[in-house]
């Protein structure tokens, strides 16, 4: 792999998303809103237990923080550029697939860290104080990351880019609510409930919530459905995606 | 090089379902040449490069670049190569000087961007993102991400299409640089004037199928030589026309007619005359050798006719 070609891919697809204001809205304005706006106004129930709600918020607008570039965001990037020919045009120059994927990737991972920086900034001036260890945060981010992503290309691969964006939106929505996000999971009837913990983003804030509370123990239940999502939904994308 | 051609298609067949595309093509070009693929729309022109380019395997027939299989090879193939595809490829939000210094990033041994911008005279809209520059404008910002990487042999998809005059100029030029640089260009059109001036050699598609190939000289004089050209009126009598003059008439598109005689003054006469008895105008009147249009013409409108215009 040509590592030139990969930062220079990355630092395109890094400027381009930056450029494009929806997408900042989705992957900062949003969860920055969410944050700042639940935790000030007290509307919604927390868990028993949670006396601040920005304790209860922060893991799970972190979680959203992550779909919302690792799915959302890349899907409809990945979709537009699917239908404009840019990655036809990509395939016939000496970067490889590979290569494009790593540069992806990279530009992903760039986005969550400034997000992590600028949402964690913030929680901690609403009065946020996370314990427990941010490695185990990290990795739990990074397998989640590559769920998400391959969900994402999924969508970007198999569908026209205008329905890309409305599917990538309406499961971002859908994820947000069974996410356990905003409020908690346990709020929901016992089958919806049962479903929401098979879905990676109650998962995530699930392991989230843990890996930053007093414990830092990481739940075994969500672990494994982020695990099996990062499989599947890679492997199914890599299968069905077609490039033209 | 050796005797190896640069690109080479023997017996190339693309099918799509059970539409047949490209029906058994076969050409080569050699290092240092412009070939124009020219045909109308849907002739198969862009099935065909897309093989050379890789993007898809002959159904049946084979394809060679530089010696390589497109697909099998592509590795290898890639850096050696640049292409133009027929529209789009390239971030609406980008750049032109963005989108050449990242391409430049891909190639081993690639052209200055900053260089390559003026040269394809797009210095003036370094600033503009894709979306909002003009058509001819991101048709030559395509050009410039083909040749930025200094490619042996270049595929170019309808390069002039929607480019205006001036635009034209500037493609015309490059496409001149780059096979006097030792490079093949593979390129594609449906018109035959950009064919005539750009190519060296000319490879007529029509319907998935070889009609003619040849230099524009050899093409035009491949075909009947001798001949008068006349326009008038459509749907005149060309039956008893021709037993006026003594030689076969046809109307070779709506009201423009060629008579297949050498142009003596007899003929012109009998002509003439024929048209004044009947009180018929004549908008035109021409001698001499058949153009490549016609032969175009002829080749690409029989049975039925084509979408050519």
């Amino acid at each position: 792999m040509n590592l030139a070609a990969v930062a220079a891919q990355a630092r395109v697809e890094l400027t381009l998303t930056l450029r494009r204001g929806e997408s900042l809205l989705l992957t900062l304005g949003i969860p920055v809103g969410l944050l700042v706006f639940f935790s000030l106004v007290s509307v919604l129930p927390l868990p028993p237990g949670v006396t601040e709600p920005v304790d209860f918020l922060a893991p799970g607008i972190l979680a959203l923080a992550v779909m919302s570039t690792a799915m959302v965001s890349l899907a409809i990037a990945t979709g537009f550029e699917r239908q404009y020919g840019v990655l036809k045009r990509l395939g016939s120059t000496p970067l490889g697939r590979p290569a494009l994927l790593a540069s992806k990737t990279a530009a992903v991972v760039a986005i969550e860290v400034l997000q992590v920086a600028v949402l964690v900034a913030v929680a901690v001036v609403l009065g946020w104080r996370p314990e427990g260890s941010a490695v185990l945060a990290a990795a739990v981010m990074v397998l989640a990351t590559v769920g998400f992503a391959g969900l994402g290309l999924l969508m970007a691969g198999t569908l026209r880019a205008e329905v890309t964006l409305a599917a990538a939106n309406g499961l971002y929505l859908v994820l947000l609510l069974l996410g356990g996000m905003v409020f908690p999971l346990d709020r929901l009837p016992a089958a919806l409930e049962a479903l929401a913990r098979l879905l990676p983003a109650a998962a995530l804030a699930d392991a989230l919530d843990a890996a930053l509370s007093s414990t830092g123990t990481l739940p075994a239940g969500a672990v494994a459905v982020l695990a099996a999502w990062a499989v599947a939904a890679p492997a199914l994308a890599a299968w069905r995606f077609r490039w033209e | 090089m050796g005797a190896t051609p640069a690109v080479s298609v023997s017996g190339l067949v693309v099918r799509y379902g059970s539409l047949v595309a490209v029906d058994g093509v076969s050409f080569s070009a050699e290092a240092g040449e412009v070939l124009a693929l020219l045909g109308p729309n849907g002739a198969g022109k862009t099935s065909t490069v897309e093989t050379l380019e890789g993007y898809r395997r002959p159904d049946r027939g084979s394809v060679r670049v530089l010696g390589l299989d497109p697909v099998a090879d592509r590795r290898r193939l890639t850096p050696r190569i640049g292409v133009m595809l027929q529209r789009g490829g390239v971030y609406p939000g980008i750049r032109a000087p963005e989108a050449l210094r990242l391409f430049a990033a891909f190639y081993p041994d690639p052209l200055d961007p900053a260089e390559l911008l003026h040269r394809v005279g797009l210095g003036g809209v370094a600033r503009s993102t894709w979306r909002s520059l003009s058509g001819g404008e991101q048709q030559r910002l395509s050009l410039a991400l083909a040749i930025v990487g200094q490619p042996e042999v270049a595929f170019l998809d309808e390069p002039t299409a929607g480019v205006d005059p001036g635009g034209r100029q500037v493609v015309r030029q490059v496409v001149r640089e780059l096979a006097g640089g030792g490079a093949t260009v593979v390129l594609t059109t449906h018109e035959l004037e950009e064919a005539e001036r750009l190519a060296d050699r000319v490879v007529i598609i029509d319907r998935g199928a070889v009609v003619a190939a040849g230099t524009p000289a050899e093409l035009t004089a491949a075909g009947p030589g001798d001949e008068i050209r006349f326009g008038a009126p459509a749907g005149l009598d060309a039956l008893g026309l021709a037993a006026a003059i003594g030689a076969v008439v046809t109307e070779v598109t709506p009201g423009e007619y060629r008579v297949a005689t050498a142009p003596t003054p007899a003929a012109v006469a009998a002509l003439t005359a024929w048209l004044a008895d009947r009180d018929l105008p004549l908008a035109d009147l021409r001698a001499g050798r058949q153009t490549l249009e016609d032969v175009f013409l002829r080749l690409t409108t029989a049975d039925g006719g084509s979408s050519a215009r």
